[in-house]
């Protein structure tokens, strides 16, 4: 099981009024199974292209992706995603939300009952039993996300894929939300590909860190190896040497190998998304498409 | 439907009751009544003044006063038909139970009264066929703006022929309705007489478009994260709608409705008029061609029903997006 998911050489074009516009140049990368792999780079470098490809909902131009030997080319629950702003149903609970994976999922291999003690079962990992009859506009940003992420692992994936899952959430509400997927990551040893620009988070949670190049054509750029024993706490890696060291390795692929010029914004960009007119007319188009596909 | 809690207007009542700082409930209770009756005061005024100005062939036009009266006259004529009716069929039970009583095998007949349609009747023909109209344009109309919502490739084929149809008058509809159902509802026995059937297609045809385009614009709205949520559970198209298109579009597809049902109940009173077909319009009709000493009191009754039952089905709809919605703190107004 060296290599459970594959991807091989994969690059894709977005179409522009200019001609083929290349954001993602071969980039392969084999993940082990219960492995835990982070992308990092800056904004805008493909991080969440390379995901939408995993997760099947955009397709590569060239090269291709295997999971567990078979080859990835539509959306499906084996590769459940987390998004950032959580995509939980507004008109339905908590409980509703993950039951609609659930019954997709498990229609028919369980029973009533049983769906009903996964779907708990699975709340309760990410400690949300106490609100599960409780709508997302009654939830905070951290329960909701907590919600999104026992919907996809209820969905039992072969590959958990999180889209910045703490992206949008304070600084204390990320440090307990990534204490809890350590800790269910210690449970279920799942196989999970994340997407951050938190070089903390990275460094904390990863077997691995993907590090990639600035696009356009974007690639793989280094990755470094996180072989620090688990399980980790914040508080003493915070004066552990080996932490550190890697910490300023990403930092410097970030800041002095990948340094990027950036156009100063009109105004103060908020995230990603926002930042997307501020880099030119080509890299926003890809974004959009990106985002529409 | 709605909780007495939510109707603002009834909260300082409720509160006043409670004995809760009964000088705020009094100053809110000023804004919330005293304002609007102070508006209402005012038309009725200005309405009265303006009246006593006007003098037609039918005589000066008529103030609240006479409309009022005019109003409890018509009500008035509502009971005695009813009686009146009552009567008839009265009459003829008792002369068929002579009859059997003389020759048992003699089988009784019953006549249908014939009497006139009294303002009621016409309220309710009008309030069936708008009511008919309207559910047949909805059951039309949401289907197919959930397809076109769905599919660029329908929106783009459906747009030119909506937005084209959109625009269209009722009065340009009615003749080739007319003609149509008269070729087409032939029956010996029809079930529901062919005025009816020209009414209510007519009114379909008008307030189709609201709908269908507000539903489709709510359709293609959804949220991008959602479908791909949709996508990657692989939800089939039916579930993909049901549990994800609707509740999303829910919002824009009652605006829809409710301008439609704004639209049929206001086609339906001309094309009543117009197609001398029974209801409101009708009435309005009848009375203009009567030409009595109180014609324009009656008609200005009618235009104050027909206004009132506007908005009466305005706040039901109001009400029935309330109990279907999912945001129950979206503030509907």
């Amino acid at each position: 099981m060296s290599n459970y998911l594959d991807i091989s050489k994969i690059s894709i074009d977005f179409p522009t009024p200019e001609g083929p516009f290349r954001a993602l140049d071969e980039l392969s990368l084999r993940i082990k199974k219960g492995e835990f792999v982070s992308l990092i780079g800056h904004s805008g470098c493909g991080k969440s292209t390379v995901l939408n490809i995993l997760a099947g909902l955009l397709q590569a131009t060239e090269g291709g992706v295997a999971l567990d030997g078979k080859e990835v080319n539509e959306p499906g629950p084996d590769r459940a995603v987390v998004f950032q702003n959580h995509s939980l149903l507004p008109w339905l609970t908590a409980f509703e939300n993950v039951q609609l994976a659930v019954r997709q999922v498990f229609r028919d291999s369980m029973g009533k009952a049983e769906m009903r003690d996964w779907i708990q079962q699975n709340l309760k990992l990410v400690h949300m039993e106490h609100a599960m009859h409780k709508r997302p506009d009654e939830l905070s940003g951290g329960m909701k996300q907590r919600v999104g992420i026992a919907r996809a692992l209820a969905m039992r994936p072969k590959v958990l894929l999180m889209d910045e899952p703490f992206g949008a959430l304070d600084a204390l509400t990320r440090a307990h939300m990534q204490d809890s997927l350590m800790e269910i990551q210690r449970d279920l040893n799942n196989t999970v590909v994340m997407i951050t620009h938190d070089v903390d988070e990275a460094v904390l949670l990863s077997d691995r860190i993907v590090m990639m190049t600035n696009g356009p054509a974007a690639t793989i750029g280094e990755v470094l190896n996180i072989d620090l024993p688990r399980p980790r706490n914040r508080v003493t890696l915070a004066e552990n040497g080996d932490y550190n060291h890697f910490r300023q390795q990403v930092l410097s692929f970030l800041y002095e190998k990948q340094r990027k010029v950036v156009e100063i914004p009109r105004e103060p960009a908020v995230d990603e998304h926002e930042a997307a007119p501020a880099r030119g007319k080509v890299a926003g188009l890809v974004d959009r498409l990106g985002r529409r596909a | 439907m709605i909780s007495i809690s939510q109707q603002t207007w009834l909260q300082p009542w409720i509160k006043l009751a409670r004995g809760e700082r009964p000088s705020e409930q009094l100053r809110a209770l000023a804004k919330t009544l005293l304002v609007p009756l102070a508006g209402i005061a005012a038309f009725l005024l200005l309405w009265a003044v303006a009246a006593g100005q006007i003098n037609t062939s039918l005589g000066a036009f008529p103030g609240p006063l006479d409309v009022w009266q005019q109003g409890g006259a018509l009500l008035e004529e509502h009971a005695a038909e009813r009686r009146e009716e009552e009567a008839f069929y009265e009459r003829q039970r008792e002369r068929n139970a002579q009859r059997q009583a003389v020759d048992p095998s003699y089988q009784p007949r019953i006549f249908p009264y014939t009497g006139s349609a009294t303002f009621i009747d016409q309220i309710l023909t009008s309030l069936m066929t708008v009511t008919a109209g309207f559910v047949l344009a909805s059951l039309l109309a949401i289907p197919l703006g959930i397809l076109i919502g769905l599919s660029h490739t329908l929106y783009r084929a459906f747009n030119p022929v909506i937005q084209l149809l959109k625009p269209v008058s009722p009065l340009a509809w009615l003749p080739l309705v007319t003609m149509v159902v008269s070729a087409v509802y032939v029956s010996q026995d029809p079930l529901v007489p062919k005025s009816f059937i020209t009414s209510m297609v007519t009114v379909m045809l008008c307030c189709l478009w609201p709908t269908v385009i507000n539903t489709a614009v709510g359709v293609a709205g959804v949220d991008n994260d959602l479908n791909n949520v949709s996508r990657v559970l692989r939800l089939g198209w039916l579930t993909h709608v049901r549990t994800i298109v609707l509740p999303s579009a829910m919002p824009m597809m009652f605006a829809g409705l409710r301008t439609s049902l704004g639209i049929a109940w206001m086609v339906l009173i001309a094309a009543e008029m117009l197609a001398q077909s029974p209801g409101l319009g009708k009435f309005v009709w009848d009375q203009f061609q009567n030409g009595s000493s109180d014609s324009l009191s009656r008609i200005m009754v009618a235009v104050i029903t027909i206004g009132a039952i506007g908005f009466l089905l305005d706040r039901l709809m109001l009400a029935v997006q309330s109990l279907v919605s999912w945001d129950k703190s979206a503030d509907l107004r």
